[in-house]
């Protein structure tokens, strides 16, 4: 099992960001992944900046990949797309199908995201076709749908690789995102003229419903969950189920607390049962595992209970 | 490059009745789903089996109206043989197009049905030209549908970089997130639009009149609470009132309809292949007024698009009908965002 961090949802001061992944070139990660993939207004790092921490953490050994943005709106959204994607030098991850266009177009192998919906095996194979090397499940899919995609993919013809799969693990879930930036609506702010008041949230600004209950978690134009998904309770499921790859998503503290337990949970010094209550501390919320179940994801079932099989959700 | 404006008048039918209604009262064209997820509005009584879908087919068409049928959910490994059953049923039926959001359904349309007119669906989420023209390279699809989430400028630019023709919301429910990337009902009930084909759905929805208020709840969490003088509405998920830094409001959006009739002149001008309304879920009596409304704005617009003026009639018509009884351009204004 490889462990991944993925790209930083959150926008963070430019000295936080460069210290973070200065550190997370030493953390024990397989892949990591970089890149503004929420919103084009936020500059305080620019392709250079990403493309210098990227020849870092390549030297460190690490596996980097280039996250492209998600919601594609305007001419120069698409100019730092073909930036992206024509420098050439670490794999992309694509976001949106513009972004699959142009990676398939220059003929170069790329990461299928998580918000290209692919949600059956016909799709799936139409990807790896046009050069996916990996793919990130939606991050609403559960564990049965997975194994039920794999079952039905057909290994390439004339590929010597197996598309890889790769997990949200760990992290608050993204789950929406919007022409709207709601950090700058809650500020009663335009978004043209939001004043970045993202980076006094560092986590995402928590919504509760008027009982009080954490439900969601805005960061600028995405809606994420306020309960942190994480499964490492579960991590003896996912060779079953034909995970490769487990993602851990950036959080502004403990997050390498967070990739040494997971860690542990990889090479066995650690049992599934015994993870969260090492992570809990480390946590930047109470966690939810519903979508692995196929249930709602805010759910969360502490201990490895047997699920009822049915039609998925 | 642009298309002359068609400004197609493109209406919901939610069943055989608003079907007819529609046709009746002007639309051009009619969209529908059948009675199952394929769809993006698949709620209970809603929809069209195979008895009303003939007779429907034949009452628009028989008034040379067009019906775009919805089979724009994203298909699943163990049922992905429903998706291709009703792309089947749409094709020997006649439908005038399919609306899809999902790129494998759109391969096996193309390869099974070859001469199927294919529209991408809002739950595709192109937003860019790069991905308009990735559906059209590969699957020929004749128009796409943008989700709310661009100004109009935005849109131009993707009408100036596409042969495909061009389709927007003008009236109805506002989706405030991007559409086909929303899964907030999901996280709060496990049935998504893309999967289940509803948000919010039905079974997940509790009324409960409490001594504080009209309480709305999705799968137990409260969406919103109702003073004794205040309407309540359906809990749709992004338009509850919630908490944020111990301030109460619509924190992601308010129970607003879009209307963005003060811009069909601009619509014109872009060429605009058709213009959509949403409701799908709503009554045949709201289909009528709706209806009528819109095609009397789009025939003023194509008449004279410099001394097109929105009639304070229309307005007050459309009032009533709205959702939250309050109007939005959304995105079209860029402010909104």
């Amino acid at each position: 099992m490889k462990l991944s961090l993925g790209p930083l949802l959150y926008y963070w001061s430019r000295e936080d960001t460069l210290a973070f992944y200065e550190q997370a070139a030493k953390w024990p990660l397989d892949i990591v992944y970089l890149g503004e993939t929420v919103c084009s207004r936020r500059h305080l790092l620019r392709l250079p900046d990403y493309l210098e921490l990227a020849e870092k953490l390549s030297a460190a050994g690490k596996e980097v990949v280039l996250s492209s943005q998600t919601l594609i709106e305007s001419e120069s959204d698409l100019k730092a797309l073909r930036k992206l994607i024509t420098d050439g030098r670490f794999k992309v991850e694509a976001n949106e199908w513009g972004a699959v266009r142009l990676l398939a177009e220059a003929r170069l192998t790329f990461v299928a995201g998580p918000t290209l919906n692919a949600y059956n095996p016909d799709t799936l194979a139409m990807l790896a076709e046009m050069g996916a090397t990996r793919w990130v499940p939606p991050v609403e899919m559960p564990r049965e749908m997975i194994k039920d995609m794999l079952a039905a993919l057909q290994p390439l013809p004339n590929s010597a690789t197996w598309i890889e799969t790769e997990l949200f693990g760990y992290g608050r879930l993204p789950l929406a995102f919007s022409a709207r930036c709601f950090t700058a609506r809650h500020y009663n702010l335009q978004k043209d003229d939001c004043q970045f008041r993202c980076l006094d949230h560092p986590d995402g600004l928590v919504l509760t419903s008027r009982e009080g209950e954490d439900f969601l978690a805005i960061n600028g134009i995405q809606t994420q969950s306020a309960k942190v998904m994480s499964l490492a309770h579960r991590f003896d499921e996912f060779a079953a189920a034909g995970i490769d790859v487990l993602r851990l998503s950036p959080q502004a503290r403990n997050m390498h607390r967070v990739v040494e337990i997971f860690r542990a949970l990889a090479v066995g010094d650690i049992k599934p049962a015994q993870a969260p209550a090492q992570l809990d501390r480390f946590m930047p919320a109470a966690p939810c595992d519903g979508y692995w179940l196929g249930e709602a994801g805010m759910a969360f079932h502490p201990v490895n209970t047997p699920v009822t099989e049915g039609e998925p959700a | 490059m642009s298309n002359p404006a068609l400004l197609e008048l493109i209406c919901p039918a939610g069943s055989l009745p608003a079907l007819k209604t529609a046709v009746d009262n002007g639309a051009d064209g009619v969209y529908l789903g059948l009675k199952d997820n394929t769809n993006a509005r698949n709620f209970s009584g809603l929809n069209f089996d195979e008895k009303s879908l003939v007779e429907g087919i034949r009452y628009a068409q028989g008034k040379r109206r067009k019906v775009l049928m919805a089979l724009n959910t994203y298909p699943q490994p163990a049922t992905l043989s429903r998706w291709h059953k009703a792309v089947d049923t749409a094709a020997s039926l006649g439908v005038d197009a399919i609306i899809l959001a999902d790129p494998g359904l759109m391969d096996y349309a193309r390869k099974t049905h070859p001469q199927l007119r294919l529209h991408l669906s809002v739950q595709g989420s192109a937003t860019s030209y790069e991905a308009v023209n990735f559906y059209r390279e590969r699957f020929g699809i004749q128009r796409a549908v943008l989700p709310r989430v661009l100004s109009l400028a935005q849109v131009e630019n993707v009408i100036d970089n596409t042969e495909v023709e061009i389709e927007l919301f003008g009236f109805g429910g506002l989706c405030v997130m991007v559409e086909g990337r929303c899964l907030l009902s999901s996280y709060a009930c496990g049935d998504s639009p893309n999967t289940f084909g509803a948000c919010s759905p039905g079974h997940a929805v509790r009324w409960e009149q409490t001594p504080k208020g009209m309480e709305t709840r999705l799968n137990g969490v409260l969406i919103d609470r109702y003073a004794n003088n205040e309407k309540a509405g359906y809990p749709t998920l992004c338009k509850g009132r919630f908490e944020v830094q111990g301030e109460t409001y619509y924190a992601l959006e308010e129970p607003t309809s879009l209307n963005s009739m003060d811009m069909l002149p601009e619509m014109a001008r872009l060429g605009i292949a058709a213009i959509k309304i949403e409701g799908r879920q709503r009554s045949p009596a709201y289909v009528a007024q709706v209806t009528q409304v819109w095609r009397a704005a789009i025939d003023a617009v194509k008449k004279n698009r410099e001394t097109f003026k929105t009639q304070p009639a229309w307005q007050a018509a459309l009032a009533k009908v709205s959702e939250g009884s309050m109007n939005t351009l959304g995105a079209y204004y860029r402010p909104w965002k």
